[in-house]
């Protein structure tokens, strides 16, 4: 495996243009005569397919949801950045590049989050003219609000629904496209394998989720947008139904799978209250404008009413600690700080595991009806879920798995080691580096949707020769029997216990060895215990059910096999990265004051694996980050 | 910590939509009120799974009240007791302990049974291809700040626009009428101008594939917006009456 990232030369600011330029272009009447097969609805997926479907391209959709305005994108709350600079406040492409790739704390790509940036402002007009209701000021045109790990206001936002409204902008155009014609979607359909026929990808096996049916679609290129693996860890903030299958499947047959130990833990979920618990809540780092983190300084003051908490008594720790940003340091940076003020026994809450989130001071300063304008649903949100008024009383929030930025390795085409596979959005690795900035994910999953895949595809079919095959050639013969064949060995388990205990068990081991403070003595006791876990899998899991129908029980075993598989790379990656940054923190690699220590001579790569066969050690291949316009620097935010 | 409960979870059973449904009494001890309903229902499908049987379908995602996958009807009314609440964020402290409670699929002529608790939403998709869209293609938008919006209108927009198509207001309408949802996306379009090009013929083609669809005339009780975990109002429904009198009247 050769990793060729195929970055244009020449200036940063014109590498896009360039390349642009230089992309074949498919004539318009042969659009038609090529298949693009797209794995995902979310943000990515939906903007993607609907824009393939606009040029004349025959585009079908899968996904697991019933509907495609379901996928996960639809939580994203807080909003969308764009280099705008409608505040005036000095914003720029530049800077957003430059935040984005500091903040990254230097482990991502220059040339793509450069094209990011510069194609940001794009993104929020094409959401304008499909109706996105965003916020706007009195005099009609859009505001802005502030997120974490910048000093600019950005932000584009709709209420705390912001990904909802932007779904539902893409999932609308992907409506029009099925209705004329261009577009065929499968709903209750879940990708098991990729199809390489000749060393290109041509196809995909999926199985009905309704009547089980395992079928072949062949196509001319296949884009997967299957989102993140957070769930790994069984309790995240993503959707119950968020898995690894597509991407680890993809990786199996030949994609190489980077950086998989960057993962984000958000500073502000709702506390886990008890063993039952099946998924954590995030609240929005849009708080964070207006709330002010703190703990009481006594530890003997942590189970007293807050409100009786002096002043005096409280350490507003984040404002003390980076005055410069204060409440809105980057998101890997604020939930260590809070891991830290628990792990010292200052934290509140019947657990012990939680910080305060206070809005006292602002009701005081804006009026209520102010806040409740800002971050009404999520306050109601919050006292859904934990019967207290955050109006009233602080809110408590504890860190929580939330994003990956790790992914399957894309040169700047979006492209994956697999000729012909494309992967979009947080299915792909390459412009968050090892810390994803709040209000950045929507932005770069319809970057890549609306603004890239569309040219970098046409691309590839312009100048690649596809052999006429059919879904009868041998490769999908072999993919529907090992998709067969796994369906069916699930399915003969009798053990005892289920799927989802197993999951259980694999996200604690996760959490307590590869969550927020790794070390390698840890790590390398986690691979062990993940491959005992994984063989008693194999032996006693229970899978109830028949294959030919809907068996949900089916469905979460195959992605908890897959979890077991793929927890191990992560572990075995964040063992090799021995350096601290962005939200991998190797506790060996600490400064005194607890900041993280990267070591950039040995570890400014991308690290991508290759899947070398069950039972074989992954081959570990690297791509060196050259840093030619932000220049490497230990990232400080105080 | 506050003391655990015990119910009884009474649940509609059904294998398919061409056998015939059930109801199945599950009694559940040490339920904790801090759990939510559908954690519950994954704690029976956990007892259920590890003896083999068959567990309870049902619907879920996010899990934090906004993709609109859960359903349920639970005791008798869509998404349970809470107000502007859906089933994902129900908890138990909503019931108290030594209940039995009630648990079915939406029932709607144009939701079909898919399996036990899960039902058939696709008609609102086709709804929503027959015209709930603005026609722009990727890359020929205007910059977002060249058109105006009062901001009284595009919050009322975004009032409409917040529907999550759980199919609520559907459930609990006696003539499983579709208006509420429709009327949502026909007004969150209406109020903004970048919906107006398509306006007339948006609302005319998306209450005919509403009819077509199966579902039911208004019955003007308003038990749609009682049940909407979002709270849209039923003002909407006159609004989009006036849009759909002013396509026949300007044509």
């Amino acid at each position: 495996m050769k990793l060729d990232s195929k970055i244009p030369s020449g200036p940063i600011q014109d590498k896009w243009e360039k390349h642009k330029f230089e992309t074949k272009l498919v004539n318009p009447a042969n659009k038609r005569k090529y298949r693009i097969l797209v794995v995902g609805s979310g943000l990515a997926g939906a903007s993607a397919a609907a824009s393939l479907g606009e040029l004349g391209y025959q585009v079908d959709v899968f996904t697991h949801n019933d509907s495609p305005r379901r996928a996960h994108s639809i939580a994203a709350q807080g909003g969308i950045n764009a280099s705008k600079n409608y505040p005036n406040d000095g914003d720029s492409v530049w800077r957003l590049f430059y935040d984005t790739v500091k903040g990254g704390d230097f482990r991502a790509r220059e040339a793509n989050v450069y094209r990011l940036a510069q194609l940001s402002g794009n993104i929020i007009d094409q959401c304008v003219a499909q109706g996105v209701p965003f916020a706007r000021e009195y005099g009609g045109l859009l505001d802005n609000r502030s997120f974490g790990g910048a000093q600019v206001s950005r932000t584009f936002y709709a209420r705390g629904q912001t990904g909802q409204q932007l779904l539902l902008g893409a999932y609308q155009s992907l409506m029009r496209q099925a209705a004329a014609g261009t577009v065929a979607i499968h709903p209750r359909t879940e990708f098991l394998d990729l199809v390489v026929v000749d060393g290109q990808a041509r196809g995909v096996i999926t199985r009905d989720l309704v009547t089980g049916k395992i079928e072949r679609h062949l196509g001319h290129a296949v884009v997967l947008a299957t989102g993140g693996y957070g769930n790994v860890f069984y309790l995240s903030t993503n959707a119950r139904n968020c898995n690894v299958t597509a991407t680890w499947r993809a990786h199996k047959r030949g994609a190489a799978f980077a950086n998989p130990c960057f993962t984000q833990i958000h500073p502000t979920c709702i506390p886990v209250t008890g063993d039952h618990q099946s998924k954590l809540t995030l609240m929005s780092e849009s708080l964070r404008n207006d709330g002010r983190v703190w703990i009481p300084k006594k530890k003997e003051d942590r189970s007293k009413d807050p409100a009786t908490i002096p002043e005096g008594d409280r350490d507003y720790y984040l404002e003390r600690r980076y005055p410069a940003f204060g409440n809105l340091v980057p998101r890997d940076i604020a939930s260590r700080a809070a891991k830290q003020a628990c792990d010292e026994g200052k934290g509140v809450g019947s657990s012990g595991m939680s910080v305060y989130l206070d809005f006292a001071e602002s009701i005081q300063r804006l009026g209520q009806p102010v806040i409740a304008e800002r971050y009404g649903n999520l306050f109601e949100m919050y006292e859904r879920i934990t019967a207290e008024n955050p109006y009233q009383k602080p809110m408590r929030i504890y860190p929580a798995v939330h994003y990956t930025m790790g992914g399957l390795w894309v040169d700047y085409n979006l492209m994956s080691t697999i000729p012909g596979l494309f992967v979009l959005g947080e299915a792909n690795f390459s412009d968050h580096g090892a810390n994803r900035l709040g209000a950045s994910a929507l932005m770069q999953g319809l970057c890549d949707g609306y603004f890239v895949a569309p040219y970098t595809i046409g691309g590839y079919l312009a100048s690649n020769a596809f052999k006429g095959v059919t879904s009868e050639h041998d490769a999908f013969r072999e993919a529907e029997q090992a998709v067969d064949g796994g369906v069916k060995r699930l399915l003969s388990g009798r053990g005892k216990r289920t799927a989802d205990d197993f999951h259980r068990s694999l996200g604690k081991i996760l959490w307590d060895k590869c969550g927020m403070a790794r070390n390698a003595a840890g790590l390398t006791q986690a691979i062990g215990d993940i491959a005992a876990l994984r063989a008693e899998f194999r032996e006693n899991v229970i899978v109830p059910g028949e294959g030919g129908d809907l068996n949900q029980a089916l469905e979460r075993a195959g992605r908890v096999g897959d979890f077991l598989e793929f927890a191990e790379l992560l572990c075995l990656d964040a063992l090799h990265r021995d350096e601290s940054c962005g939200g991998h923190f190797r506790e060996e690699h600490q400064y005194e004051d607890g900041e993280a220590k990267r070591n950039d001579e040995a570890f400014a790569y991308v690290a991508a694996w290759e899947h070398a066969g069950a039972g074989k050690a992954p081959i570990l291949h690297k791509e060196a980050l050259a840093f030619e316009n932000v220049h490497l620097a230990t990232r400080s935010y105080k | 910590m506050s003391a655990t409960m015990n119910v009884t979870l009474r649940i509609w059973r059904q294998k398919n939509r061409h056998t015939k449904g059930r109801f199945v009494d599950y009694p559940l001890s040490d339920v904790s009120p801090e759990q939510s309903f559908l954690e519950t229902l994954d704690v029976l499908n956990n007892q259920l799974e590890a003896r083999g049987e068959d567990p309870v379908a049902f619907d879920s995602d996010c899990r934090e009240g906004i993709c609109g996958t859960c359903s349920l009807h639970i005791s008798g009314t869509p998404h349970g007791p809470m107000k502007l609440t859906t089933t994902c964020q129900l908890h138990m402290r909503s019931f108290r302990s030594g209940a039995t409670i009630t648990v079915e699929p939406w029932r709607a002529r144009a939701f079909p049974i898919v399996k036990d608790l899960i039902v058939d939403r696709s008609a609102f998709d086709r709804i929503v291809q027959s015209g709930g869209f603005v026609s722009v293609k990727t890359g020929s938008a205007p910059d977002a700040n060249s058109l105006p919006v009062p901001k009284a209108n595009a919050e009322l927009a975004m009032d409409a626009a917040q529907c999550i198509g759980c199919g609520a207001c559907v459930a609990a309408c006696k003539n499983a009428s579709a208006m509420l949802f429709v009327a949502a996306k026909v007004s969150h379009l209406a109020l903004l101008p970048q919906g107006h090009a398509e306006r007339k013929e948006r609302v005319v083609k998306m209450i005919a594939r509403m009819d077509q669809e199966g579902f039911g005339s208004c019955t003007n009780l308003s038990a749609c917006e009682a049940v909407c975990p979002k709270g849209i109002s039923v003002n909407f429904i006159a609004r989009m009456n006036r849009e759909y009198l002013r396509a026949g009247l300007t044509g």
